[in-house]
């Protein structure tokens, strides 16, 4: 009896074990596509590439901090072939250690200026496909029960009415926090900037780990301020919370979501077919229906009409090569961690 | 014997016909196509360089390196002349054995994809060709090389010339070498590398003893201490707590009236099968600074809403609810196998109920407490979900190295002597766990008929275990029912308005023309987790058994380092693991990445410690005699292990199995790196989800999740049935109709 329930169960995990199978033995051309943003976004952009091209797409979702690690630690034997999205920091990381390919797409032109200068700072290593403002968001129900003042620039930030009240990620761990760093450094000079981090240390109840975290916990009123990317914002103001989005005074930086074809690619033909793809203003319109409000690369594109029209913000020249570098990155973080992270609140 | 001097050895024999086979006729090399892609039989073999065997590889391809391989098979035949008792024969099979492994590994290590692995072999030899990963050829091989030399060492006379025993080490010590050692030495190396990979051992002492690990400030003043010390006091405090209340649990379920304990069960068996960041979502919305409950508590009580469940205090609870239950796996085996007559006989020489726990029962639990609290302290330090979720500024070990890796600093080095810190503070953690049992016996287990009841709790213990597991069951059922719920809401937490939308979003069904077609966005992840959990749950269990078995039953030289080498995967966060894998196995001998062998394999080793600790627990209280008295009635090993360990293990299997198989479905840091496209697993599925604020949809999958898991726990129970201990039948309330005095 036993021994034939044994039996019943190796039949069936030698059954299981052949549906593990990984055999498509077709010689159709393929792609590995590794997907930073929002699993919706992914989709849309396989589906459509697929019914356009005919070329099946194997793609993984992961975030760009999982996607940079794996193609690293992939490097002697890449599986990727383009790594789509996912903000710029990583990709252009990622062109300094040698880890993805050199390409300039016949769509370039079209291209604002932005992502043309992602593409200039990595050699053509990689491109920018959309961009997203840093900005300030408050719930406006907690905001409004405490009686605080709205935050407008980001010097208003360190003004202790908001001690307890504000989070942002710790830039060690989020690009998104890194980012603000950098911007911070750009508006104010790196003395100044500090010195401004030293006064919201104060007001901060939480350094979170990941980058969007801040704008969740505002939006379920964990904390009254949370400091994001814009379209993160939006995304929790669609969902129905009571989000209000600032643009500081002082103006603000802004990430470029990227593109990359991964060095050593097995379908580089299509890889490049996917990067053209990517680019073209028809399919960068349809990023909204996959709930995406960041602003699309292709100047013929047109943004969502809820993301923050980037016309209208007062956006810094943000320097990528400078503050997208190894060197300067690990010397602002450690000072972060040394100085701010540091001190008592 | 005389007539026929040489009797050829079974064992030998089937394992050179086996290496034959895998050198001569399967294809050397992994097949591109996938393990179970079977075109390669028409399609050009056996000449084709893609599918040939090593042998053509050697003649036809010049693969030359592979020719010791050939020398050592054709030298194997050798033993056929010697009779299995003659010096010669093991020898012969030792030589033969230890050599045509060590050449199959160092050819396999040192010409990879690129040739020569290492510029000073190119620079000796000249340039050689590229080869891939091993194939069916390759592993049959080795396996044949692994077994000959393990058949040798048991003619020598190791371990009483036992074949299996002296076959099962040798496999033990292959696979942990293949899939623990090897990888985790790849990523640990980078702790001794500067950021451009030379190796500096002064930057890596400034590096583990940094402030930013070890400082002790929050003694003194208003700062964080290190985050050594952070993990530290979280998992001791863990450990301590979980493996108490666990056993409050056991001996509830085991030894009180309580009516309810079927319920009871399920319920401390609800954590572990509930996806990561799940619980933690909902302590938010219960006790977060906006959550229901402190919101009502505000209301009613005045007491100011705060962010207490931010940092070590929710962390702390939010692991107590997930590990309790672990804790409570080990000890329920544990505390059922207290042998009824040690207490009787304490009864017996007057020593009342509370007398009778506290001198008898509780110090032959000994062991199993002693797991319990290994396995809440590892766990606690290994686990990612809740200190990410919850952590507020209380760092710990295992989320600073997670984003050491992915953060924006991407500094794999860093991650690396964090690693070293957790993993010595795991291993002397198994280290004082060792000196605690000493050399007691705590077999409790025999072969005499033991048919006693277990006493009752004494009143003393019985209440204060009820004012706890009452409160804490109740606080269970509330967190459960607000997942329940938020999975049919459309924004939890903020519009409750009833909704099927998440469930239909993730697994709707439609019929087309050609059958029902699953065009929920879930399904694809579902049922890889649950093909990838069916098969990885049985052979981790197998294997953590078999191990277990060789630890707690066989002496043998080496042991201790045996038994520390099986608990090292499981000591390593799951994020180490999950980049030293891709850092192995993504380049030849073994290139696994994208498969779904690579995952059943990465929770095969990193589960497989809990098979063992169960398995050492529960084969502590088996008395040696019943062993013994087996096999001097003649049977062998393999027969004593399935005919009389095996059914007295049985909850130790049911352990093994379930937690096994819940855990491949809810792992995620490990899991977050070897998902492909292909593999896709429900948990790094249900992560996008949340990264997305997506809560609704992550929260009905992980519903569907912890249903699917309750049912398949269930039925694993079923199938493999309860151990048999012969007790008197009491009472109606005990379920267990064993007839009196036999050992089933």
């Amino acid at each position: 009896m036993r021994n034939r329930k044994s039996f019943t169960a190796l039949i069936l995990a030698a059954a299981a074990l052949t549906a593990l199978s990984t055999g498509t033995a077709s010689a159709a051309a393929k792609l590995t596509l590794y997907c930073s943003p929002q699993i919706e976004w992914c989709k849309l952009m396989v589906e459509a590439f697929e019914k356009e091209t005919g070329i099946k797409v194997a793609m993984t979702r992961k975030s760009s901090g999982e996607t940079f690690a794996q193609i690293k630690a992939e490097a002697r034997n890449p599986k990727g072939d383009v790594w789509w999205g996912g903000t710029g920091d990583p990709h252009l990381q990622a062109a300094e250690e040698g880890l993805t390919y050199e390409y300039k797409s016949p769509l370039f032109d079209q291209l604002h200026p932005w992502a043309q200068g992602q593409a200039e700072a990595a050699n053509y290593k990689t491109v920018g496909i959309y961009a997203g403002a840093l900005g300030i968001g408050y719930n406006s129900e907690l905001l409004k029960s405490k009686g605080l003042p709205a935050p407008k620039c980001w010097k208003d930030l360190g003004n202790p009415v908001y001690k307890g009240e504000i989070q942002i990620a710790n830039p060690n761990s989020s690009g998104t926090s890194y980012t603000t760093l950098a911007t911070l450094v750009q508006i104010f000079g790196e003395d100044d900037a500090f010195d401004f981090y030293k006064k919201m240390h104060k007001n901060i109840n939480q350094y979170t780990k990941s980058g969007s975290a801040p704008i969740k916990a505002t939006a379920r009123g964990e904390t009254a301020i949370g400091i994001t990317f814009m379209h993160d914002m939006v995304t929790q103001k669609v969902n129905g919370f009571p989000i209000e989005i600032v643009s500081p005074c002082e103006g603000t930086g802004y990430e470029i979501g990227s593109m990359s074809i991964i060095k050593g690619a097995r379908n580089l033909d299509s890889a490049k077919k996917f990067y053209d793809f990517a680019l073209n203003a028809k399919i960068q319109t349809r990023a909204k229906e996959a709930k995406a409000y960041q602003v699309p690369s292709n100047k013929n594109a047109t943004p969502p009409k809820e993301s923050p029209d980037l016309t209208k913000l007062k956006l810094i020249d943000y320097d990528f090569k400078k503050y997208g570098s190894s060197a300067e990155r690990r010397r602002l973080l450690k000072k972060w961690d040394d100085e701010i992270k540091s001190l008592p609140r | 014997m005389i007539e026929r001097p040489v009797a050829i050895d079974k064992v030998a024999a089937v394992w050179i016909v086996v290496g034959f086979v895998g050198f001569g006729v399967l294809p050397w090399y992994v097949i591109e196509d996938g393990f179970w892609f079977f075109g390669w039989l028409t399609d050009g073999y056996p000449l084709d360089p893609d599918y040939a065997p090593g042998l053509v590889q050697v003649f036809a391809d010049g693969k030359i390196w592979l020719a010791p391989v050939a020398f050592f098979l054709a030298g194997a035949l050798a033993v056929a002349r010697y009779d299995k008792t003659d010096p010669a024969f093991s020898t012969i099979l030792i030589v033969v054995g230890a050599g045509g492994l060590a050449s199959v590994i160092l050819q396999g290590l040192t010409i990879g994809i690129a040739g020569w692995e290492y510029a000073i072999l190119e620079t000796l030899f000249g340039t050689v060709d590229r080869q891939f990963g091993m194939g069916y050829g390759a592993l049959l091989s080795s396996g044949a090389f692994l077994f000959l030399l393990t058949r040798g060492i048991a003619a020598r006379g190791h371990i009483n010339g036992d074949v299996f025993v002296v076959s099962a080490i040798g496999l033990v010590v292959m696979l942990v070498t293949a899939f623990v050692f090897f990888p985790v030495s790849q990523i640990l190396v980078s702790a001794l590398q500067d950021n451009d990979r030379n190796y500096d051992l002064s930057l890596f002492a400034s590096k583990i003893l940094a402030r930013k690990i070890w400082g002790l400030n929050c003694l003194y003043e208003n700062l964080s201490c290190g985050v050594a010390w952070n993990s530290l006091v979280l998992s001791i405090t863990v450990g301590l707590g979980s493996s108490l209340l666990g056993l409050a649990f056991a001996l509830v379920v085991t030894r009180s009236r309580f009516k309810a304990q079927k319920a009871l069960r399920i319920l401390t068996v609800l954590p572990i099968i509930t996806p990561p960041f799940v619980i933690g979502l909902s302590m938010i919305l219960l006790f977060g600074r906006a959550g229901v409950v402190t919101q009502f508590m505000e209301f009613a009580f005045d007491i100011p809403a705060s962010r207490w469940i931010y940092g070590f205090k929710g962390i702390w609870f939010a692991q107590m609810l997930a590990f309790t239950p672990i804790a409570f796996l080990v000890l329920i085996g544990v505390v059922e196998g207290v042998s009824p007559s040690m207490e009787e006989a304490a009864q017996t020489l007057r020593a009342n109920s509370w007398k009778t726990f506290t001198t008898v029962t509780l110090p032959l639990m000994r062991p199993g407490l002693a797991n319990a609290f290994l396995l809440g302290f590892i766990e606690s330090m290994a686990d990612f979900g809740n200190p990410f979720v919850l952590g507020g500024s209380y760092d710990v070990l295992s989320t600073e190295i997670f984003f050491a890796i992915v953060g924006a600093q991407n500094d794999q080095g860093h991650a690396a002597v964090l690693a070293i810190v957790l993993l010595s503070f795991t291993l002397s953690a198994f280290y004082v766990q060792r000196r605690w049992l000493g050399a007691k016996s705590y077999v409790t287990v025999t072969g005499k008929g033991d048919a006693g009841v277990h006493v009752e709790l004494p009143r003393r213990v019985r209440w204060p275990i009820y004012s706890v597991v009452i409160p804490w069951t109740f606080t269970m059922m509330v967190i459960y029912s607000m997942i329940m719920f938020g999975g049919f809401v459309e924004t939890w937490g903020r519009d409750h308005s009833f909704t099927l939308r998440h469930y239909i979003d993730a697994f709707s069904v439609t019929t087309g023309p050609s059958g029902l077609i699953w065009n929920g966005a879930a399904w694809n992840s579902f049922w890889t987790t649950l093909t990838i959990a069916g098969i990885a749950a049985p052979l981790t269990a197998g294997i953590g058994l078999l191990t277990a078995y060789l630890l707690a039953r066989q002496r043998f030289t080496g042991k201790d380092a045996f038994e520390f080498g099986t608990m090292l995967s499981f000591a390593i966060p799951g994020t180490v693991i999950g980049v030293s894998y891709i850092l192995a196995f993504n380049v030849p001998p073994l290139e696994l990445t994208g498969t779904g062998v690579i995952l059943v394999l990465c929770f095969m080793f990193r589960n497989m410690p809990v098979g063992v600790r169960g398995g050492i627990a529960a084969m502590s209280q088996l008395d040696r005699q019943l062993d013994e008295a087996s096999l001097t009635l003649g049977a062998n090993t393999w027969l004593t292990v399935r005919k009389v360990i095996l059914p007295l293990l049985r909850p130790a299997i049911v352990a093994a199995l379930v937690f096994s198989f819940v855990r491949a479905i809810t792992a995620i840091s490990a899991v977050i790196f070897l998902v492909s496209a292909e593999y896709h697993m429900a948990t790094a599925y249900i992560i996008g989800r949340v990264e997305n604020g997506d809560y609704g949809l992550a929260i009905a999958y992980s519903s569907v999740l912890i249903l699917v898991m309750l049912l398949v726990t269930s039925l694993v129970q079923i199938f493999i049935g309860e151990r048999q201990l012969g007790r008197r039948v009491q009472s109606a309330h005990k379920s267990d109709p064993a007839p009196e005095g036999a050992v089933t």
